[in-house]
């Protein structure tokens, strides 16, 4: 079995398998199988696909600059998987809370995310992470061409959006959101520094 | 049994006494496996010392409510008090070794009568009654608590405040080794919270020094707490050492933090939302685990009792 073939039927399952353990936790906890969500279990669940959702966004910003860091060319095969589990957390994340928090009250989801930046912010990432994930199929691809790319710098919005709305909604400890905020501004600055670092050789070439 | 329950709760609304005992026979049980030294009850003087450090001679309440108590369980491990952590949990897990007594309690300022008391001698005075009160958290969330403590209005009288006490305060013990979350500056240590003096000699404010009819546990703020049931739950100030009268209106922690979030008064009030989230409705801890949240009262319910208060006062702008 060649690299791609052990990578697409191997390794692709067992990660995805691997990142789908925290929503079956979620599920058996509620149940009390293997714990528990402890006294607030709609908060708890929120939370819980709420920080995953975010730690996958991450992980798929940290696919390309540990390809280049490494040489591991392989670690492109996942990138797009990792989106779409992102994608898959934070749809769970918006359903918690528009179904169990809300309890699909039309007229107080559409209040808060109209009149609640940290709400709005979410649901924006919540947009584009969808428009993203629609158009992320090969065939979507090509016949996107050149604005596909486009559309998917999205990506860096999203990172934004997302620990932006976890910084803004937690009360006053910010201790967590500043851990994903440094994750995050590494993941971009190692592109903006890259991007800076070419700019510079073609200026010299120029030269 | 000590709470008499009205007969329309559901059984699975509420941890049942037994549950409750057998719950913490088995945390002491692994406690003790653990090798960490139980704490001695917390009423050691006043108090049989027995398992469970039941308090004696409760009286019950007009103020009371009759809906569904929240269970033990969940009044004792989803709390704010930031001395022992900032997450929901943190209070149950980093307060298993915090030993509420001895504990001293001073009373100062514009008082006939001041001076520093040993918590047995301080509490001795005044009648336990229990009172079963909602609290709303400014996070909308609520529960259904049956505490037992004193009438802060009895307190007041007994050290007779002058005419220059318009405001009582109050402080939470400083003591990093013991409060270990206050080895971090997440808010001004110590914990202050106030009240206007016609707030603090409102009868349905209490010093709460029990819960489920036994000493008050650990993470609800042992050995005494504040509870004023038509405010949010964070002026409700835990493990209190200081009571002081003053004349200007005392700081309060949460209002020194964020100003712009967290007023002075913070009495509950569904149609002031906190500027980043709603308090119109709020979740029932316990009730169903996924009902459907519930409306937020004015005053927390407890209108009748407290709206005079705040006649004229303009609760947007003193929220």
């Amino acid at each position: 079995m060649n690299t791609l073939t052990q990578i697409r039927f191997v390794w692709k399952p067992i990660v995805l398998l691997l990142s789908l353990v925290p929503a079956v936790l979620v599920a058996t906890d509620t149940f009390d199988i293997t714990g528990s969500l402890g006294a607030n279990p709609v908060e708890e669940i929120q939370d819980r696909f709420g920080n995953w959702g975010l730690r996958f966004i991450l992980i798929t910003l940290a696919v390309t600059p540990l390809r280049r860091i490494t040489g591991w060319n392989w670690l492109t095969r996942f990138r797009r998987m990792f989106g779409l589990i992102a994608f898959f957390y934070v749809v769970m994340h918006f359903l918690a809370w528009m179904i169990l928090d809300q309890g699909v009250l039309w007229s107080a989801i559409v209040e808060d995310i109209a009149e609640r930046p940290f709400i709005t912010l979410g649901f924006t990432a919540l947009l584009i992470l969808t428009a993203m994930a629609i158009t992320s199929t090969n065939a979507m691809r090509r016949r996107l061409g050149k604005r596909w790319q486009q559309l998917h710098y999205g990506a860096y919005v999203v990172g934004v959006l997302g620990v932006w709305h976890y910084w803004w909604q937690v009360k006053k400890d910010i201790q967590e959101p500043l851990i994903y905020a440094a994750i995050l501004g590494v993941l971009l600055g190692v592109r903006l520094w890259k991007r800076y670092a070419s700019a510079q050789r073609i200026r010299i070439d120029r030269v | 049994m000590l709470i008499g329950r009205p007969s329309d709760i559901r059984p699975s609304e509420i941890t049942s006494k037994d549950n409750y005992v057998n719950r913490r026979q088995f945390i002491k049980a692994g406690a003790a496996a653990g090798g960490i030294a139980l704490a001695p009850s917390a009423f050691a003087a006043v108090v049989p010392r027995n398992e469970f450090a039941k308090l004696p001679d409760i009286s019950s309440s007009k103020f009371s409510t009759d809906e569904a108590p929240t269970s033990f369980d969940d009044v004792t491990t989803y709390n704010n008090y930031w001395e022992f952590g900032t997450a929901k949990q943190d209070p149950a897990i980093h307060t298993t070794e915090f030993e509420p007594l001895p504990w001293r309690i001073t009373v100062d300022g514009h008082a006939e009568k001041t001076g520093s008391f040993e918590f047995d001698d301080f509490i001795k005075p005044f009648d336990l009654e229990e009172r079963i009160y909602r609290m709303r958290c400014v996070e909308a969330w609520s529960m259904v608590i049956p505490w037992v403590g004193i009438s802060l209005a009895d307190v007041v009288k007994r050290y007779q405040p002058t005419s220059k006490a318009k405001y009582v305060a109050f402080e939470t013990l400083q003591d990093p080794r013991r409060m270990p979350g206050q080895k971090r500056q997440v808010l001004e240590w110590p914990y202050r919270e106030g009240l206007t003096i016609e707030e603090a000699t409102n009868p349905l404010a209490i010093l709460a020094v029990g819960l489920y009819g036994e000493a008050l546990p650990n993470p609800n703020g042992a050995p005494i707490r504040l509870v004023v049931p038509w405010k949010y739950g964070f002026k409700g100030i835990k493990g209190i050492v200081r009571i002081s009268f003053v004349e200007k209106r005392p700081a309060s922690s949460w209002n020194i933090a964020q100003p712009w979030e967290y007023g002075f008064y913070a009495n509950v009030n569904p149609d002031v939302s906190h500027p980043r989230w709603s308090q119109a409705r709020e979740r029932r801890i316990g009730s169903d685990r996924f009902a459907a949240k519930q409306p937020t009262l004015m005053f927390n319910g407890y209108g009748e009792q407290v709206a005079h208060l705040y006649k004229d006062l303009d609760l947007r702008k003193n929220y």
